[in-house]
């Protein structure tokens, strides 16, 4: 663990010589090769929220899980390598925001820069809280704390100071080229970590067929009983998953997030801007394996009544027999169930259960097979997880910040090295601020539902505004803030309205009143987006046709209909995007036939 | 970017590596500590892997870093950033 660090820091010192210019720093000169930036595109997404929360969602809902990668992402990748990318790229804007300004207007990309700055801070204080959670539940430091006779209850916020430190170092040193570079290392170290666990455990439950005698029938199928949202275990039906996941918070997260588009934006040509969200599409689709596969592994074990230690000592051999806690005793397989601070007692949801703590599958997985040696792996797995994603959404809100909102706002024409400095001063910010949420973000129960929640007031509308902007040109700056506005608003109405079957209003959402009961979170998420997609759509369109329209050599690069197609004439035929997208499209269809 | 990331990354893994075939070599006949991993030695599997894996990144990486090097000095470019 020591020597993943020590490499880590060791990157940012190295790049740091580089980092001449801001473009440099916010944007990695534009000069990476496209499996660099690809393998960076899905590792900047590789967070807290794919490798513990799937897990959990895999815990929880089963295979159908895998929806998120076989309808969520890889659809919407490909709509981005193919249709989105020579907007982005092509526009030199750099940011997105900033492609906003150029197609809309200044409050449009203001609305979107603020918006987009909470929201990263946001998500990687959700990552630090979780690791600082499991480095607690893992005892990873507590040796050293006895050791130091420092108290036990500050693990907590000295891992989130460390992570927060390293990660601060090497952006700080390196910028946008060693978080990617960073990132690219963290994906292949997660591989490292994970895939051992899934053959371990695969082979103790009895390969697949073992796995699927273990769990409930409806976990082991993507497809079973989507058609009614009563027949499967996410309580969603196929229209809110294929228009609320696949259109609405798929397409907007991987189409118009900058934490992702910014990897593909440091390329070196057109032709690799393109390609790379189809190359970050490929592990993409073999990563439920490695991330999903834990999470039912971990439900199907039995649950442990007694822990049995064997230890020899001068040829005698005793067994110690120990009960063990509560907490495991209620859980489910080797998830515990989840124990109010207050009472030391397993929490319950509305029906009596107990309530599950989900985001523990994973790493009891980790515990129950790796012995000492490559735990050590795997630990630094799950922590290098976190810290990519941590990064990633940091570089993220510095390029943001610098360029959407110090630069447009508070400070214009300054030196290209002043910006730097802002841009690295915005750094210390961000992780500032993230360090405050971290503390914020223990009220809930499943990491992955916060997240959904928080993109689906954001970023859901969001989508609209870019296919409107994209391929309409009748669009307007106008029409496009007011959808915005109309977007979020409908979906935190809808919020507000509603609320999952077993939960207590507050948090969970019907803090107006409760009009409409869902059967889950999810499916509560998924509608929220298309409300809100659709309340962006229809205002964004109606307001677009009442006021003037732009003309149209304002819009020439920026408009799907007034830019020239890029021409990929000189490449062989399978070597063009196109040919690529259809390629992983197929492969993609065939997965999900495979495990319907 | 004159740094090619294959070279850290080999190296990385291939310390890695030869740690964990170490540890697992020295622990071979250790079976209460492979208990949990079913009687494997996973130390000693795993390490050869990631040995093999980070000896390839570190060989690919150094090849290009070499092929870089030579480019550049035919286009005559002696200056180095």
């Amino acid at each position: 663990m020591l020597l993943y660090f020590f490499f880590v820091l060791g990157i940012g010192f190295a790049l740091k010589r580089y980092m001449k210019t801001s473009k440099d720093f916010f944007q990695a000169g534009r000069a990476l090769p496209a499996w660099i930036c690809g393998l960076a595109f899905i590792s900047a997404n590789l967070g807290a929220q794919e490798v513990i929360g799937m897990g959990a969602s895999g815990a929880k809902y089963g295979l159908e899980t895998a929806h998120f990668y076989g309808i969520g992402a890889i659809p919407a990748m490909i709509f981005v390598g193919i249709f989105m990318m020579p907007f982005y790229y092509g526009s030199k804007a750099r940011s997105v925001p900033e492609f906003l300004r150029m197609r809309f207007d200044e409050k449009t990309r203001a609305l979107n820069a603020c918006s987009f700055a909470v929201m990263t801070v946001f998500s990687s204080g959700i990552s630090m809280y979780a690791m600082a959670r499991l480095i607690e539940a893992l005892h990873v430091f507590d040796g050293l704390f006895r050791a130091l006779g420092w108290p036990q209850g500050g693990i907590f916020t000295f891992s989130i100071c460390l992570s927060a430190l390293i990660v601060l170092l090497y952006i700080f040193l390196g910028g946008l080229t060693s978080a990617i570079y960073n990132e690219v290392l963290q994906f292949f170290l997660i591989v490292a970590g994970f895939l051992p666990l899934v053959l371990l455990g695969l082979k103790n439950i009895g390969g697949w067929s073992g796995l699927k005698a273990s769990v409930p029938v409806a976990y082991m199928h993507e497809w079973k009983g989507m058609m009614h949202a009563s027949t499967n275990p996410m309580g969603i039906d196929i229209i809110g998953v294929g228009m609320g996941l696949g259109f609405v918070l798929g397409s907007g997260y991987w189409c118009t997030d900058f934490l992702v588009i910014q990897t593909a934006m440091a390329s070196h040509n057109m032709e690799s801007a393109r390609r790379v969200p189809l190359i970050a599409a490929v592990p993409k689709m073999l990563f439920p394996f490695l991330v999903i596969v834990p999470g039912l592994l971990a439900l199907g074990l039995p649950t442990p009544h007694s822990t049995t230690v064997v230890r020899t000592e001068n040829g005698v051999i005793y067994h110690e027999i120990n009960v063990v806690p509560p907490e495991v005793e209620a859980g489910h397989g080797l998830i515990p169930a989840k124990v109010n601070p207050v009472t030391g007692k397993p929490m319950l949801d509305a029906s009596g259960r107990p309530l599950l703590d989900y985001d523990m599958a994973t790493p009891n997985l980790l515990l129950h097979y790796f012995p000492t040696g490559i735990l050590g792996l795997g630990l630094t797995a799950l922590l290098a997880s976190f810290m990519s994603g941590m990064a990633g959404n940091v570089t993220a809100f510095n390029t943001v910040f610098t360029y959407d909102l110090y630069q447009s706002y508070i400070h214009k024409g300054a030196s290209d090295r002043h910006y730097m400095a802002v841009g690295r001063w915005a750094t210390v910010g961000g992780i500032l601020l993230s360090i405050c949420t971290a503390y914020a973000a223990i009220n809930f129960n499943n990491i992955m539902d916060t997240l959904q929640l928080v993109f689906s007031f954001v970023n859901a509308p969001l989508f609209a505004t870019f296919l409107l902007g994209m391929f309409w040109k009748r669009a307007t700056g106008h029409g496009a803030f007011a959808g915005l506005i109309t977007g979020t608003a409908a979906a935190m109405l809808h919020h507000g309205l509603t609320l999952p079957i077993e939960a207590h209003p507050g948090i969970h959402g019907g803090w107006i009143t409760v009009l409409h009961h869902y059967p889950s979170d999810m499916a509560q998420n998924f509608y929220g987006a298309i409300y809100a997609f659709s309340a962006n759509f229809v205002v964004a369109v109606v307001v677009s046709l009442f006021t003037k329209p732009y003309p149209e050599s304002q819009l020439v690069g920026l408009v799907h209909s007034l830019t020239p197609k890029p021409s990929h004439e000189h490449l062989k035929w399978w070597k063009r995007p196109e040919a690529l997208a259809v390629a992983i499209l197929l492969v993609a269809v065939a997965l999900n036939i495979f495990f319907a | 970017m004159n740094l090619d990331l294959r070279v850290p990354m080999g190296l990385m893994f291939t310390l890695t590596g030869m740690i964990l075939t170490a540890f697992g070599l020295a622990t071979r006949d250790n079976t209460a500590l492979y208990a949990r991993s079913l009687g494997i030695d996973a130390n000693l599997w795993w390490g050869i892997v990631l040995l093999a894996f980070g000896i390839i990144m570190l060989t690919l990486g150094r090849r290009s870093q070499m092929r870089m090097a030579r480019e550049e000095e035919k286009k005559g470019k002696t200056e180095i950033k």
